[in-house]
């Protein structure tokens, strides 16, 4: 067998086993997060709806779920790359991977596109369960492929180079609860930006992951607080100087190999 | 070409007023087809320089070949020459033994639903007796069990250089048997091993060419049989309760009642005989015979540091 029909059949193991690796818990993978944003749905929709309106004709709850599933797509997809690669780090078992004849580019491309795998399983969970409360269908569905998996790409790999980072579990869990849940929870999934006052909108402007739900969001409704276009540029800078950054350090070893 | 290429390896961690240097200009060959011991105590080196043979640490300075192929520059083809059975009992929780092993095949090319690569495995599980557990979960797995799944792990891939970090250490002596005459039969049929254990009598039964690293340094190097030739070739073993004459304790190694003491020649045996009986020891279970890799490893390690004893 030639030296790239082995790397191909390397990273496709790699991507096998990491996609393996969350199905054979999905309990805990996949119910689980589904159960939580539905839980999230019940409890918002009913405070809420009836007192909320953020786009004409667009009732709260069905404003929601496009949100709820993005979050959950984002931070499911987090959650692999990173628990994945500290699991691996602490218990040791991450040698078995060094001392194949994988490449930095195996290693990124199997490890993101399980992570997308999870983001997607998972947000299509969601969706399946919270559209019985609201049903609504899909003004621009390119949309919702696009920022779904470049969202869960994105975050993937954010992910990735957490794992590469984190000596702890700790760390993990301080990255995950101090940046990825903060950040998701003020982009705009519980509310419309344009509902707040201009510096706090204009902040909102500054966090990526606001982009990524509300060009998300557009692919449901055909409107959202900024053009999709602009959606598209920021999550796609982002999602290109983050991938330059995580094969630099796999390719370094960083943190990987002494 | 040789199987593996140590070439000026040296190697530092950390930095300024912590710098370590835990190898030091390492150089030998390993030839295709030998069984080939690394020893040396507790922190010499030995574990970094099989960790920069194995990519998982990059050396400082200095070439790593593995038949011909640069661990660095043209890492692929190395790691697929080469099969590592780490120290530690490491495993994945979260996959039965024969996953596991397909999965690593997967890693170096295999195809995990290819029948051949599946017929492998089993003949794999049969022969480190793990048969009865290839569906198992491993954490399953006993000690011992897991011990010998990191073997296959290493070998799933039909590597022809095989590298064992103290396979052995914390296993019985069955599982220690079994484990050798695998690997032994392995170096028949081919493979070239490099081992590095503890356990000296096995490094002396098993390996034809041994080096010794002290403090990071290879002070010896050469075949077995020479090694055990080129020291003090006869031994005395004894069991005293009495306190050993300086003159004797200076050469001995004394644990409990046991006392071990190199001889060079007929003579030494006579005289140091001769200074027991002066100083009134009463020596029981009295043994003279040949000294063994442990004698040779002892002496060696207690030379100058940078000695280096090369094959003659």
């Amino acid at each position: 067998m030639n030296s790239t029909a082995v790397s191909l059949k390397g990273t496709a193991t790699l991507f096998r086993k990491e996609v393996l690796r969350f199905w054979k818990v999905s309990v805990q993978t996949v119910a689980a997060p589904v159960l939580t944003a539905v839980l999230y749905l019940l409890i918002f929709g009913h405070v809420l709806e009836g007192h909320v309106k953020v786009f004409d004709q667009v009732p709260y709850t069905s404003f929601l779920i496009p949100g709820l599933v993005m979050m959950s797509v984002l931070q499911n997809a987090f959650a692999n790359t990173s628990s994945s690669l500290i699991q691996s780090k602490i218990t040791g078992n991450l040698v078995f991977l060094l001392v194949t004849p994988l490449s930095h580019w195996a290693w990124f491309v199997a490890y993101v596109g399980a992570s997308v795998v999870r983001g997607v399983a998972v947000g299509a969970g969601v969706f399946v369960v919270t559209w019985w409360f609201a049903p609504s269908g899909f003004a621009q569905p390119l949309w919702i492929a696009i920022f779904g998996l470049m969202g869960a790409a994105l975050m993937g790999t954010l992910g990735l180079i957490a794992g590469l980072w984190a000596e702890k579990f700790d760390q993990i869990a301080a990255f995950q609860n101090f940046i990825v849940m903060p950040m998701t929870f003020l982009s705009g999934v519980f509310y419309s930006v344009h509902s707040l006052p201009d510096f706090w909108r204009s902040v909102s402007h500054l966090n990526p992951f606001f982009y990524m739900i509300d060009g998300f969001r557009h692919g449901f409704f055909g409107v959202s607080d900024v053009s999709p276009w602009l959606s598209l540029g920021v999550v796609g800078t982002s999602l290109a100087l983050l991938c330059m950054l995580c094969l630099q350090l796999l390719r370094s070893g960083y943190k990987l190999r002494h | 070409m040789p199987a593996v290429s140590f070439q000026h390896v040296s190697k530092t961690f950390g930095s300024g007023s912590r710098e370590v240097q835990a190898l030091a200009d390492v150089s030998f060959d390993i030839e295709p087809g030998e069984f080939f011991g690394l020893l040396g105590p507790n922190g010499a080196g030995k574990t970094t320089l099989i960790s920069v043979l194995a990519g998982l640490a990059r050396a400082t300075s200095g070439t790593v070949l593995v038949h011909g192929h640069d661990v660095v520059a043209d890492y692929a083809a190395a790691r697929r020459s080469l099969g590592v059975v780490p120290q530690e009992l490491v495993f994945d929780p979260f996959f039965s033994v024969r996953e596991t092993l397909r999965i690593q095949g997967g890693y170096f090319g295999m195809r995990a639903d290819a029948k051949a690569n599946d017929a492998w495995i089993d003949e794999l599980l049969t022969h480190l007796g793990l048969t009865d557990k290839a569906d198992a979960n491993m954490r399953q797995l006993s000690g011992g069990m897991k011990r010998r799944v990191l073997v296959a792990q290493a070998l799933v891939h039909r590597p022809p250089v095989i590298v064992l970090d103290e396979p052995t250490a914390g296993v019985d002596v069955e599982l220690r048997q079994t484990l050798w005459q695998f690997i032994a039969r392995l170096n028949k049929e081919g493979h070239t091993v490099l081992l590095t254990t503890h356990y000296l009598e096995e490094a002396e039964a098993l390996c034809g060419r041994i080096a010794m690293l002290k403090n990071g340094r290879v002070v010896a190097l050469d075949r077995t049989s020479a090694l055990l030739a080129g020291t003090a070739s006869t031994m005395l073993r004894f069991k005293t309760d009495d306190p050993v004459p300086a003159a004797v304790a200076r050469r001995a190694r004394i644990t409990g009642r046991t006392v071990q003491v190199s001889a060079h020649d007929a003579a030494e045996v006579e005289t140091t005989l001769a200074t027991l009986r002066a100083g009134a020891v009463k020596v029981e279970d009295l043994e003279i015979g040949r000294a063994d890799l442990e004698d040779v490893f002892l002496e060696i390690m207690a030379s100058a540091p940078a000695t280096l004893r090369a094959a003659s």
